[in-house]
C-alpha cells in the first residue's frame, strides 16, 4: 500500500514540478495539493465505474429474468439508489451507519472506518442502479425475436444473455453510458464532505487559507480536463463500436 | 442615476446607526456555540455578543454561519462582525481585523485512553481536525503535508469519528474538549495542553477601526462590571479571560 | 420515536420545514433555468456563430464541473461580486445576497446547460414543414411560436425536462453544504445534536424517495395530457 502511495506522490512532485514556469504563481504553491487530490479522483472514478458496471449489469439482467423475486429486487436496488441523492446516501453510510461503531458493524468495520472506502462503496452502488437503467434501456430495444431464436436454438437463457443481447445492448446503450460516466465523475466530488482528500477536498482546504475564488476556478480546469478526456475516449469507443 | 445613488447611500447612512450589529457566529462547537432543540443558536459566544451589545447600548441580529464561509460573509459585508470563538492568527489578520482577545484558547491532543497516539507520535497516527482552523494548522505541521489528516467541516463532526474510532486522535480547542470529554469518559486529553499564545478575538472587516473600538471599549466594560465573569463562570465554573 | 415527531423537542416540523425549503429551491430554480435554457438553445440555433460558440462554450463548462463546485462558485462568486458592485457605485450599507438567492444561481446554471440541449432537440424535432406551412399561410412569428412551435416542443421535451428536474431536486441537497437549511442539513444537525445520525438521514432519504416519485407521478400525468390526440 505504502509503495502505491509513494508511486502517487512521486508522479505528483513529477507534474508540478514540471508545471512550475507554466501556470500562475497561485497555483503553483499549492499545484501538489491538487495533483494529489486529482489523481484519488481518478481512482475513486475508474474503480467504481468498472465495479459499479458489474454490478450494474447484474441487475439489468435480474430486471428482466423470469423469476418475480429477482425482478423486484432489481426494480427496488434502482428505485431506491436513483431516487434518492448521492450526498444523502453517502451520508447516511458514513454519517449514519458508521455511527453504529465497531461493536455493532462487527467485521464489516474496516470498510466503514475509512471515507475513501465508503465513498467507493457508494459511488459504485448509485452508478450501478443507473448503469441497470440504462442497459434495460438497452435490452429492450433489442428485437424480441433475437431471445426467442437464441433459446430455441438451444442456448440457455443465461448464454443468450451473455453472447447475444448484452454485447447488443452495450453498443446501444453506449452514449447513454458515457453520459453516466461523466455524471459519476461530476458526482465523486462529494466523498470530498466525508473526509476524502480527492480533488474537490484538497480544493476546499486549500480555499480555507486565503479564501481566493481562484482556487475553485483551477479546480474547476483540473475537473474539465478530466471530462475532456472522458469524453474523447469514449468518442472513441464509441466509433470503434459503430464500425462493426 | 447619480442622483438615485446618492440619495440610496444618505438613506444607508442615516439609517446604518440605527440598524441592528450584525453578528455571526458559528452553532457547531459546544459549549461557545451550539443549535438547541429548539432550533435556536446558544451559547457563550452568544451570551457574550449579547452582552457586548447591551454595553454599546446597540441591538444585536445574531446569524448562524458554516466555519468554511465566515470570513468571507465578513470581509463581503453579510454581516459586520464575527464573535465565534476565531483565533487571531497572522493569515487571518491579513483579511480582516481583530479586537482585542476575549480568551485565551489552547490545543489539546485528544485520544482513548490507552491509545498509544502521543504528541511526538502524531504523524503515525488517523489525526482528525476541523478545516480552516488552528487546529488543523497545528496538526499539518505535526504530520506533514502529507500526512493522515483528516478535515472536516465542524468540530462536532471531528468528535463524532473519534468516538466510533475512525480516527485515532484529535486536535481540538481546549474548551469545547473538555466539555466533550465530561460525557466521554473511556477518553482523555495526551500529554500537556498546547500552548501557541491562541488569543481568541472578534473580527471585523479590515478598517473598520469604529467598530472595533466599539468593541474593546464594550468588552473592557463587561469585564469590569463583571457580566463577563458572570457568563464565563456559568459555563466554565470560573472566570476564563 | 419521539425525535421524529412535532413540537419543541420532536424534528419531524423541522425536518418538513426542510422539505419545503427543498421544493422552494428546486422550483424556483426550475423556472430560472428553464428560462435561461431557452435562450441558451435559441442562441445555439442562431445563425450568429460567437452567439453559438458563447453558449456551447457555457454548456461545456457546466456539464465539465461537478454541481458541487458549481454551487460553491456560485455562492463565494455572487458575495464577491454583489460586494465589487457595491464597492464600485459606492454604496454603503448592507447589499445582502441570501443563500438562498446563490443557491438558485448555481442550480438554475446547472439546469440550463442541459436543458437547453433537450429544448434544442424538441426544437429540430418540430416538422419544418409545419412552419413552412404557417409562414405560406400568413402567420407571424410570434403566432407560430406560440401556436405550432412551442405545443410541439412542450410534448417532445417532457421527458427530457422531466428527467433534469428529478436530478434537480435531487441536486438540492447540495446546498446543506452550504449552510442553507434544506432537508438533508436539518437531518444533519439533528443528527448531530440528538447523536443520532442514522434515524434522521434515512427520514430524510425517504422523504426524498417520496418527493421523486410524486415527481414521477405528475411527469406522467403531463405527458398523457401532452399526448393527448396524438396517433400512437
Amino acid at each position: 500500500m505504502s509503495a502505491y502511495q509513494d508511486l502517487k506522490y512521486a508522479l505528483s512532485d513529477g507534474v508540478c514540478y514540471a508545471a512550475q514556469g507554466v501556470t500562475p504563481e497561485s497555483f503553483a504553491t499549492y499545484c501538489s495539493r491538487y495533483v494529489d487530490g486529482f489523481l484519488v479522483t481518478i481512482e475513486l472514478l475508474a474503480l467504481s465505474s468498472i465495479l459499479g458496471l458489474c454490478i450494474g449489469t447484474l441487475v439489468a439482467v435480474a430486471r428482466v429474468s423470469t423469476r418475480p423475486v429477482l425482478r423486484r429486487g432489481a426494480w427496488a436496488w434502482s428505485y431506491i439508489f436513483r431516487g434518492t441523492p448521492l450526498l444523502v446516501q453517502l451520508w447516511i453510510v458514513y454519517y449514519g451507519l458508521g455511527s453504529l461503531g465497531p461493536e455493532r458493524l462487527g467485521i464489516l468495520w474496516p470498510l466503514f472506518k475509512s471515507g475513501w472506502a465508503v465513498g467507493l462503496v457508494v459511488l459504485t452502488i448509485n452508478t450501478s442502479a443507473y448503469i441497470a437503467e440504462i442497459l434495460r434501456g438497452g435490452l429492450s430495444s433489442l428485437p424480441v425475436g433475437q431471445l426467442e431464436a437464441a433459446l430455441s436454438a438451444g442456448m440457455s437463457r443465461a448464454m443468450a444473455m451473455r453472447r447475444i443481447l448484452l454485447p447488443q445492448a452495450f453498443r446501444v446503450a453506449w452514449p447513454a453510458y458515457g453520459n453516466e460516466l461523466i455524471l459519476l465523475m461530476k458526482g465523486s466530488a462529494l466523498v470530498s464532505t466525508i473526509t476524502v482528500m480527492d480533488l474537490m477536498g484538497q480544493t476546499r482546504s486549500v480555499f480555507a487559507r486565503g479564501y481566493s475564488l481562484e482556487t475553485y476556478l483551477y479546480s474547476a480546469v483540473l475537473y474539465s480536463l478530466l471530462a475532456i478526456i472522458l469524453t474523447l475516449g469514449l468518442k472513441a469507443v464509441e466509433r470503434r463500436l459503430n464500425v462493426g | 442615476m447619480k442622483t438615485l445613488i446618492i440619495a440610496a447611500s444618505l438613506l444607508a447612512a442615516t439609517t446604518a446607526a440605527a440598524e441592528p450589529l450584525r453578528i455571526a457566529t458559528e452553532g457547531a462547537f459546544p459549549p461557545f456555540s451550539e443549535i438547541n432543540a429548539a432550533g435556536e443558536v446558544v451559547g457563550f459566544d452568544i451570551d457574550i455578543a449579547n452582552a457586548l451589545c447591551a454595553k454599546m447600548e446597540r441591538e444585536c441580529a445574531i446569524i448562524a454561519m458554516d466555519w468554511d464561509g465566515i470570513i468571507p460573509g465578513l470581509v463581503n459585508e453579510k454581516y459586520d462582525a464575527i464573535v465565534a470563538s476565531m483565533s487571531i492568527t497572522e493569515e487571518r489578520k491579513q483579511t480582516v481585523d481583530f479586537s482585542n482577545p476575549y480568551y485565551a484558547n489552547y490545543l489539546v491532543l485528544v485520544a482513548k485512553k490507552g491509545a498509544d497516539v502521543t504528541q511526538e507520535t502524531m504523524q503515525q497516527y488517523a489525526v482528525g481536525a476541523q478545516r480552516a482552523s488552528i487546529s488543523s494548522s497545528w496538526a499539518e505541521e505535526k504530520v506533514g503535508a502529507r500526512g493522515d489528516l483528516r478535515l472536516y467541516d465542524t468540530l462536532t463532526a471531528s468528535f463524532t469519528d473519534l468516538e466510533a474510532g475512525r480516527i485515532d486522535s484529535i486536535v481540538s480547542d481546549y474548551f469545547p474538549a473538555l466539555d466533550w470529554l465530561k460525557d466521554h469518559p473511556e477518553f482523555e486529553v495526551i500529554g500537556e495542553r498546547i500552548d501557541i499564545n491562541d488569543q481568541i478575538g472578534i473580527a471585523v472587516r479590515k478598517g473598520d477601526d469604529e467598530l472595533r473600538n466599539a468593541l474593546n471599549m464594550a468588552l473592557d466594560g463587561i469585564i469590569a462590571d463583571g457580566s463577563y465573569a458572570k457568563v464565563s463562570t456559568g459555563y466554565f465554573g470560573a472566570d476564563i479571560h | 420515536m419521539e425525535l421524529l415527531g412535532f413540537g419543541a423537542t420532536g424534528w419531524g416540523d423541522d425536518l418538513l420545514r426542510g422539505a419545503a425549503l427543498t421544493l422552494q429551491l428546486a422550483i424556483v430554480s426550475l423556472a430560472i433555468g428553464l428560462s435561461l435554457g431557452l435562450l441558451l438553445a435559441l442562441a445555439k440555433l442562431s445563425r450568429f456563430a460567437p452567439l453559438r460558440w458563447l453558449a456551447q462554450g457555457y454548456t461545456l463548462f457546466i456539464r465539465g464541473v461537478p454541481e458541487f463546485l458549481i454551487l460553491l462558485l456560485a455562492f463565494f462568486g455572487t458575495e464577491k461580486a454583489v460586494a465589487a458592485i457595491a464597492q464600485l457605485v459606492n454604496l454603503q450599507g448592507d447589499i445582502d445576497v441570501p443563500k438562498f438567492a446563490a443557491a438558485v444561481g448555481g442550480l438554475s446554471a446547472i439546469f440550463a446547460a442541459y436543458g437547453c440541449e433537450v429544448i434544442r432537440g424538441a426544437w429540430l424535432a418540430v416538422p419544418k414543414g409545419q412552419i413552412e406551412a404557417g409562414h405560406s399561410v400568413g402567420l407571424t412569428h410570434w403566432q407560430i411560436f406560440h401556436r405550432i412551435r412551442l405545443p410541439q416542443l412542450w410534448r417532445i421535451a417532457l421527458p427530457g425536462l422531466g428527467n433534469l428536474w428529478l436530478v434537480m431536486l435531487k441536486d438540492t441537497s447540495l446546498a446543506a453544504v452550504l449552510a442553507i437549511d434544506e432537508l438533508l442539513r436539518v437531518a444533519k444537525v439533528a443528527g448531530e445534536v440528538t447523536r443520532q445520525p442514522l434515524i434522521f438521514l434515512l427520514a430524510a432519504g425517504a422523504i426524498y424517495l417520496v418527493l421523486t416519485a410524486v415527481s414521477d407521478k405528475m411527469r406522467a400525468t403531463f405527458e398523457a395530457r401532452a399526448n393527448r390526440g396524438m396517433a400512437r
